[in-house]
């Protein structure tokens, strides 16, 4: 049999780090920013988290490490279409694909090595764990109690009218752009040091696509992001116990159930709001939109 | 202080220049990057990008020039249409996978038939699997509106498994003692792609890319449907007014640029790759968005930029051999390149002026 307890606290592990890189990514697009380059970010976070844990034995160092990497490796995306108003799609892509490659470059000498081991912290689950459901009310709390949150949902709405407001429509933009991407470092880190405990080329295998389509999923509200993030933990541990559980479907074939998963509920989701009344979902108004302030 | 004005319309010279601007500052920056990494700089830009043509190997590596340009020109293309509607598929490395498997499993029913008809009939299948594999995501934005740009990449995932499942499961060389991946097709004559003229590198998929590039560039400049892609890329609203049915777009442009890639995936599984494995998908679907945007989404832009990707593969491939450079350096020369291009495009759609202090 099949402890559901054990199997929620497994589920809990596997949802972290979609959980952290989809809330990033939340109030990136809450600010008005689509960055699609959060598997990017997140594999910058996996390498340098992992590399800083390993060389130092501090796990907790090495977390810090990825969200500082995340964010800075953010920067390029940031100037692009903050600065140089580049298209957002095409920007966030060239920032996964240079992330992806980078950290390849640069992954070699820790590849073979093991993650330090970390003290666990209650019900046995790792502190970033609980870090990361800490994270789902107090963004919660930012965008929707706090006047930062305020500002930065009106920036993401409509950037004119905030601007003409007197707000600094770049500032409040370079700042959730950098905060996401330690956020999708984070994440990318507990892949590596929490999860698999080493280092592999390309090892977040898709993590940040899923985030993204998660934050689509959440109707863009952290109880949504935190849903959503269950729901995908939930498949993959599934898929995992069918795997063990020797299921006679090829393992190919059940290592598909997260990437089809992530379809369907995006299905589900575009076409609910789709038919809703309320035209273009709660989507932010100026989502993926260049700013250019002509006064 | 400066300010930047918008342009109404953009200087053809800047339209060519900023590409080459962009080529010449990721050499720089890679320049830096391999300083930093201990190697003589110089020595790695000149073999990546000269070596090459006109090297000491450039015998061997001159041919494989247009072996790795080919599948780029030709994803590119299709993708290059569909970016000009603002039609965002970036999963043509699923389109190419899907392609690749479904053209190599007409020659594996039909082995060992020497029959003429057999290569035809894998290209068209190809096509068609790349196509179909790109109607996902067309049809599930049309009927429910979900995006495509996240439906199109999801799908490489699965098309990826697929391909491992296949190299595995069903397509497992029946004479190949157990060990993962089709048949060799190279050892097929009816259904190999072999090199059409010795010496040139030049196979189907290279006659296939040139079409596609004055195909596309037809349909983008004198054909109706261009006009509509256009119109749709830059006043939908307008277009919309004049009648232009968003959907059809959607579903032509994801249709096209799949069906483009899937015959890349199977020009590549019949000729320099040879059979179905698990790695069957080799990143030509991404780099292509590159070869896209360096193109300037234009067909001859396309060509010449679908060659300069390829030069950096096969001049990484050489800096790892005489270098010891190690092999993602493409991949991050390639991210870099994207960069650079997307910021001096800034001065293709705005105009630099001294602001005026009242």
């Amino acid at each position: 049999m099949i402890d559901p307890i054990a199997l929620f606290l497994l589920l809990l592990s596997a949802s972290t780090p979609i959980l952290f890189a989809a809330l990033g990514e939340l109030v990136v697009e809450r600010a008005g920013v689509l960055n699609l380059g959060v598997e990017g970010m997140m594999i910058m976070g996996a390498l340098s988290g992992f590399a800083t844990a390993h060389y130092s034995g501090n796990a907790f160092l090495g977390f810090a490490a990825a969200a500082l990497a995340g964010a800075l490796v953010a920067l390029p995306f940031a100037i692009l279409t903050q600065f140089l108003m580049s298209n957002q799609v095409a920007s966030g892509l060239a920032l996964t694909l240079f992330g992806l490659g980078l950290a390849a470059l640069f992954g070699k000498p820790v590849e073979g090595v093991k993650a330090p081991t970390m003290a666990a912290g209650p019900l046995g689950l790792n502190w970033i764990v609980w870090l990361g459901l800490a994270m789902v009310p107090a963004i919660w709390w930012f965008l929707n109690r706090s006047r930062a949150g305020l500002i930065l949902r009106g920036v993401g709405e409509n950037h004119d009218a905030a601007h003409a407001l007197g707000y600094d429509v770049r500032q409040v933009r370079l700042a959730a752009i950098a905060f996401g991407g330690a956020m999708a470092g984070v994440g990318g880190a507990f892949i590596s040091i929490a999860t698999v405990l080493q280092w592999t080329e390309g090892m977040t295998a898709g993590a940040g696509w899923i985030a993204l389509a998660i934050v689509v999923f959440s109707n863009w509200t952290a109880p949504g992001v935190l849903a959503g993030a269950w729901l995908f933990g939930g498949v993959t541990v599934l898929q995992l116990r069918l795997q063990a559980a020797g299921v006679r479907v090829p393992v190919q074939l059940l290592s598909m159930a997260p990437y089809l998963a992530t379809i369907i509920v995006l299905v589900a989701i575009s076409a609910r709001q789709k038919f809703s009344r309320r035209a273009g979902g709660a989507a932010p108004g100026s989502l993926g939109q260049d700013f250019h302030a002509l006064r | 202080m400066i300010r930047l004005v918008p342009r109404s319309d953009t200087p053809a010279l800047l339209q060519v220049a900023t590409p080459v601007m962009a080529v010449l500052a990721t050499m720089i920056a890679g320049g830096i990057l391999f300083a930093i990494m201990g190697y003589d700089p110089v020595a790695a830009i000149k073999t990546i990008f000269w070596d090459p043509l006109f090297g000491l190997a450039a015998s061997y590596s001159r041919p494989q020039l247009l072996v790795k340009a080919a599948p780029l020109i030709l994803i590119a293309s299709g993708l290059a249409v569909g970016f000009r509607a603002g039609i965002w598929n970036i999963g043509a490395e699923g389109q190419y996978i899907i392609g690749a498997i479904t053209g190599a499993a007409v020659a594996l029913a039909a082995y060992p038939a020497p029959e003429m008809w057999i290569f035809p009939a894998m290209v068209i299948a190809g096509a068609a699997g790349g196509w179909a594999w790109g109607m996902i995501p067309a049809l599930l934005r049309n009927w429910f509106g979900a995006s495509e740009i996240l439906v199109s990449l999801m799908l490489v995932y699965v098309a990826q498994r697929i391909a491992a499942w296949m190299a595995f499961g069903p397509m497992r060389n029946p004479e190949g003692f157990g060990m993962p991946g089709s048949r060799n097709l190279q050892q097929y004559p009816a259904a190999s792609n072999p090199e059409l003229i010795a010496g040139t590198g030049a196979h189907w998929g290279v006659v296939a890319a040139a079409a596609a590039v004055l195909a596309t560039w037809f349909l983008m400049s004198r054909h109706i449907r261009g006009f509509h892609i256009r119109a749709a890329g830059t006043a939908p609203r307008a277009a919309r007014f004049a009648g232009v049915r968003p959907e059809t777009l959607v579903a032509f442009c994801l249709g096209l640029s799949g069906a483009l890639a899937g015959m890349a995936g199977l020009f590549e599984v019949a000729g320099p790759a040879g059979q179905i494995t698990d790695k069957v998908g080799v990143g030509y679907g991404f780099t292509a968005i590159i070869v896209a945007f360096l193109g300037r989404l234009h067909p001859v832009g396309i060509l010449l930029a679908g060659l300069l990707l390829a030069l950096t593969y096969i001049g990484g491939e050489l800096a790892q051999l005489t270098m010891n450079l190690p092999a993602a350096t493409v991949q991050v020369f390639q991210g870099m390149l994207l960069f650079f291009l997307l910021g001096f495009d800034l001065l293709t759609r705005y105009r630099i002026a001294r602001r005026v202090t009242a």
